[in-house]
């Protein structure tokens, strides 16, 4: 069966099978940044944008992205350089096993786009579907406000 | 010395893999797949305890796709050849990934004719995709007769009791007939004389519930066989030169024809200190010459994997009015589940690593672990610590209360100093399983304790937390009976660093004649930043920039061996060896240079890509001597050194809890934690501080909500994600961390291990908070709405 959607800025074509998740698919495509924590909806590892919306991807089945947009974290990076968000993760010590991390980078890219000077309530909020073991989250929340200074414009 | 005089070490670089992982970029065991890989499954056991009849594999051999079916009776059903024969010889092993021969005894089977617990391996599949392999799992016919279960270490000590590992070929067992898996019982000269010389006696017991790693990537392994017929695993674990000589063990292969490549790891907490599925992967891959794959999924994660041991716990401790401790006693009977990896270990960690912190002459430490028909337990962060640091710090309290002093005073008044010894800790060690009866004490045995910041982390903890005056303006404010009560509690702490006289760290450092270093190092960095502070190390050492050192990390092919990646020893034992090998790296630059310079050796120091005379200002960069060396005297300067540690060195920390309390719903929050903790020097200030705030989310689960229950039959009630709870972002309290830096002198810059301790205390300080806030003793985890409710008389 033949699917057709736009991957990190790119129109493309994909072959899928009924049944399979959009998880698998874009996974299986080289989309390594969309994890598989759990498949059951609970962990946020999977994370993909959806036409701009955090979505679990393990949760929908690949048919479903027919005509979408969807964005993976291979697609915040542009032309070998890191989004803002990327660099605060790494300048904070954000990152442990890293496992999480796409997933979190794209809720809060997400955020940003839709509220450029959040509180930290609300970026809590926006992080608490993406589970992390490692960080106990003070400096992904940290990285965040930290990126969206840098995303204003104002000096670090 | 201090962090000034460092120019890589003590300051915050970004962590080494991190490009790697923001980008998505191939890194997890996997985002390796192989051309024509299968898929592996595992068929889990329905009952707690039974053994096989029958398995009949007829139907899933004859499913299209299906390429092996592996059985007890290990022999290979290939469906496709359809040729029958023995494959494997039954071998007794351990899984728990420690040194070689393993304190663990050897109870666990590739496959066994009996299953011991809920989820426990009957038969495993490979075929062409997933989904074939889970449809021929489910249909593998199995008929069981099921045996009676013990669920708890009591009915599994009592007379009569079901015996779960009845097979003879299990080897060192403590006591196999009695379900007893090990055993410690310890004495430090006298415990009745030392109550008897006590004005108070104090007594308690806690209970510990088990709890799961959760860490977010799944068991994960890849194997297959080269065009060399080389066996090579591709595997989430902390331990790849433990995996590999058990691989060996139990496939019968030499080890020389095995290779495991540890890539990024998702997050271990120990319960990838254990070869949880590689044997089974590998052994697919010899049945059916082919890659496989095998992960576990969520559920079976949580079922059949590994958890923290549950335990019963009691304390007693005698004193002088002034709170002099005389005596004090630990005693726990601990669940092992249904195989004792890490169970002669870990709960020696519940006494070795907590009781040593007080000042006191007479002690007594003793356990017993039974088997049970309950998933095993094993290795998880803080060793068997937390469960010890539970008991005995809520106990702690309890003394204090009774002596009216207060917990905090108590503490600074009984905690051990820099110049103290560990007195028990070598008797444990030593005797491990056999009473000795009283110690001598003229003997003076101990390990020296050179550095230690407790009194300071006790005295800035509680400044940074304003203990006394919440410890009053609570008081006052539960005087007036309010729905919500606050309350504010604390606890301090000790952990080790590696396991002394058993971990053992090598490395490479090599020199290239630009300059640049390549480090090959067995440890294997299980998410920690354990990678970033060696080469922090190294490029301190050698005066060099942290971007100019590229780390090899655990592949048994390239990098020598270290024990792996466990009881915080990274930061101690591998940096050890690492700086080891710098320093003879450092010094074959200087000999070189000395002659280049025409300066004595002695004058000349490394710094800033150079190497420096401190006499006449003369310098000559690091390249230069490379390139010379390696073109001029035809020799790349390459050094390899070992690190084994006689000692352990205990960090030290205190750690305080404000907590409200919801009296009608029962519900608690966290309002602020602090830790103040003495790590010795810190390498990496972030990362150091990134571990502390993991440790405490995790300790927050494990004091609050995280349990595994079982319904009657051994069923494990937690399937996923969605009931087995762990923390999340807004769950999280205002945290405070503060360093207290000491020097150790024993140890790489004077640092000690950080990653365990700050798990230990979250418990016990917010016990301590509750019993602040309600006036009432919560003696068992976690403290779930439905107990506090419990405890206040609000539901029966
Ligand atoms: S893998 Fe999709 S939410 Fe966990
Ligand atoms: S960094 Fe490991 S799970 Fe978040």
């Amino acid at each position: 069966m033949k699917l057709h959607f736009t991957l990190n800025g790119e129109a493309r074509t994909f072959e899928t099978a009924p049944g399979e998740r959009l998880s698998e698919l874009l996974r299986r495509s080289g989309m390594l940044g969309v994890k598989i924590g759990c498949s059951t909806g609970d962990c946020g590892t999977c994370t993909v944008l959806f036409d701009g919306e955090p979505v679990v991807s393990c949760l929908m089945l690949a048919a479903q992205a027919e005509g979408a947009s969807i964005t993976t974290v291979e697609g915040l990076s542009r032309d070998g350089k890191l989004h803002p968000l990327q660099e605060a993760f790494l300048d904070e010590g954000a990152v442990q096993c890293g496992f999480c991390i796409p997933g979190m980078l794209l809720s809060s890219f997400a955020l940003l786009e839709e509220n450029a000077e959040p509180y930290e309530g609300e970026i809590r909020s926006a992080l608490s579907g993406n589970l992390c073991r490692c960080t106990g989250y003070e400096n992904p929340v940290r990285a965040v406000k930290r990126a969206a200074r840098a995303m204003r414009g104002e000096e670090e | 010395m201090s962090r000034d005089h460092f120019h890589a070490v003590g300051k915050d670089i970004r962590k080494v893999d991190g490009v790697q992982l923001v980008t998505g970029a191939a890194a997890f065991a996997d985002d390796f797949p192989k051309e024509r890989m299968l898929h592996g499954k595992i068929l889990g056991s329905p009952h707690a305890h039974a053994t096989i009849l029958s398995i009949d594999t007829s139907r899933a051999e004859a499913l299209r796709g299906v390429h092996a079916v592996l059985t007890h009776e290990n022999v290979l059903l290939a469906g496709a050849k359809g040729a029958r024969q023995p494959v494997f010889e039954r071998v007794a092993y351990t899984r728990a990934g420690q040194d070689y021969p393993e304190p663990s005894p050897w109870d666990f089977f590739l496959l066994d004719r009996k299953v011991r617990f809920v989820g426990d391996r009957v038969a495993a599949v490979a075929a062409e995709t997933p989904e074939i392999a889970r449809e021929a799992i489910d249909l593998i016919d199995v008929k069981y007769e099921v045996h009676d279960a013990v669920l708890t270490p009591r009915e599994a000590l009592a007379p009569g009791a079901p015996i779960v590992h009845d097979e003879p070929d299990a080897r060192n067992i403590e006591d196999a007939g009695k379900n007893l898996c090990a055993a410690v019982d310890v004495h430090l000269r006298d415990l009745e004389k030392g109550l008897a010389e006590a004005d108070l006696i104090v007594e308690g017991s806690y209970t510990v519930q088990r709890v799961q790693h959760a860490q977010l990537e799944l068991h994960t392994a890849i194997s297959y066989l080269g065009g060399d017929g080389r066996l090579t695993v591709i595997a989430a674990t902390q331990v790849p030169f433990h995996v590999r000589r058990q691989l060996a063990q139990v496939l019968g292969w030499p080890v020389g024809r095995i290779r495991v490549i540890k890539p990024r790891i998702g997050g271990g907490f120990g319960g990838k200190q254990e070869m949880v599925i590689e044997d089974l992967c590998a052994a697919l891959t010899l049945a059916t010459n082919r890659p496989v794959r095998l992960e576990l999924d969520r559920r079976e994660d949580l079922v059949a994997c590994r958890c923290r041991h549950a335990m019963e716990l009691t304390c007693r401790t005698g004193s002088k009015k002034d709170g002099t401790f005389t005596a004090m006693e630990l005693t726990a009977l601990v669940d092992a589940g249904a195989y004792g990896s890490h169970s002669p270990t870990v709960p020696t960690n519940t006494g070795n690593k907590n009781l040593p912190r007080y000042r006191c002459p007479n002690m007594h430490y003793k356990f017993d672990a039974a088997y049970t028909n309950l998933v095993p337990t094993g290795a998880m962060r803080g060793y068997g610590t937390p469960q010890g640091s539970f008991a005995l710090e809520c106990h702690i309290d309890e003394v204090a209360e009774k002596l009216g002093i207060d917990p905090v005073e108590l503490r600074i008044r009984t905690t051990v100093r820099a110049g103290d010894k560990d007195e028990l800790s070598p008797h444990i060690y030593e005797v491990k399983t056999e009473s000795p009866g009283p110690v001598d004490p003229s003997e003076g045995a101990g390990w020296p304790i050179d550095s230690c910041g407790m009194e300071e982390c006790l005295v800035k903890g509680a400044e940074a937390i304003s203990w006394k005056e919440k410890r009053s303006a609570f008081d006052e404010w539960n005087g007036k009976n309010p729905v919500l009560r606050k309350g504010i509690g604390m606890c301090c702490l000790s952990q080790g660093s590696g396991v002394a006289g058993i971990d053992t760290a090598n490395a490479t450092v090599k020199l290239n004649e630009d300059g640049s270093v390549n480090l090959f190092v067995g440890a294997a960095d299980l998410g920690t930043g354990g990678d970033t502070v060696l080469v922090q190390m190294v490029a301190e050492t050698l005066g060099l920039d942290a971007e100019d050192v590229t780390i090899y990390a655990a592949d048994t092919d390239i990098v020598p061996f270290d024990s792996g990646a466990y009881a915080s020893s990274t930061t101690y034992v591998s940096g050890g060896a690492a700086i080891r090998a710098a320093e003879e790296v450092r010094d074959d630059l200087i000999a070189i240079a000395s002659k280049l310079l025409g300066e004595s050796s002695e004058n000349l120091v490394l710094e800033n890509h150079a190497v420096f005379s401190s006499k006449s200002d003369k310098s000559i960069p690091i390249r230069d001597v490379a390139t010379h060396s390696m073109y001029k005297e035809k020799e790349q300067i390459e050094h390899t050194a070992r690190f084994v540690s006689p000692v352990s060195p205990p960090p030290f920390a205190a750690q305080f809890a404000e907590i409200e309390v919801d009296t009608e719903s029962g519900e608690v929050r966290v309002v602020e934690f602090v830790s103040a903790i003495d790590a010795g020097t810190i390498i990496s200030p972030k990362l150091a501080s990134g571990q502390v705030d993991g440790a405490v989310s995790m300790g927050i689960g494990y004091a609050l909500f995280e349990e595994m229950p079982v319904d009657s039959s051994g069923t494990q009630l937690m399937r996923g994600l969605n009931d087995y709870k762990i923390v999340k972002a807004d769950g999280m309290p205002r945290l405070k961390t503060i360093f207290i830096e000491t020097y150790e002198p024993s140890a790489p810059f004077g640092a000690k291990a950080v990653a365990e301790i700050p798990t230990n205390g979250v418990a016990p300080a917010i016990g301590n908070a509750l019993k602040h806030a309600l006036g009432v003793r919560l003696r068992e985890l976690p403290f779930t709405p439905e107990r506090i409710l419990r405890a206040i008389g609000k539901m029966e």
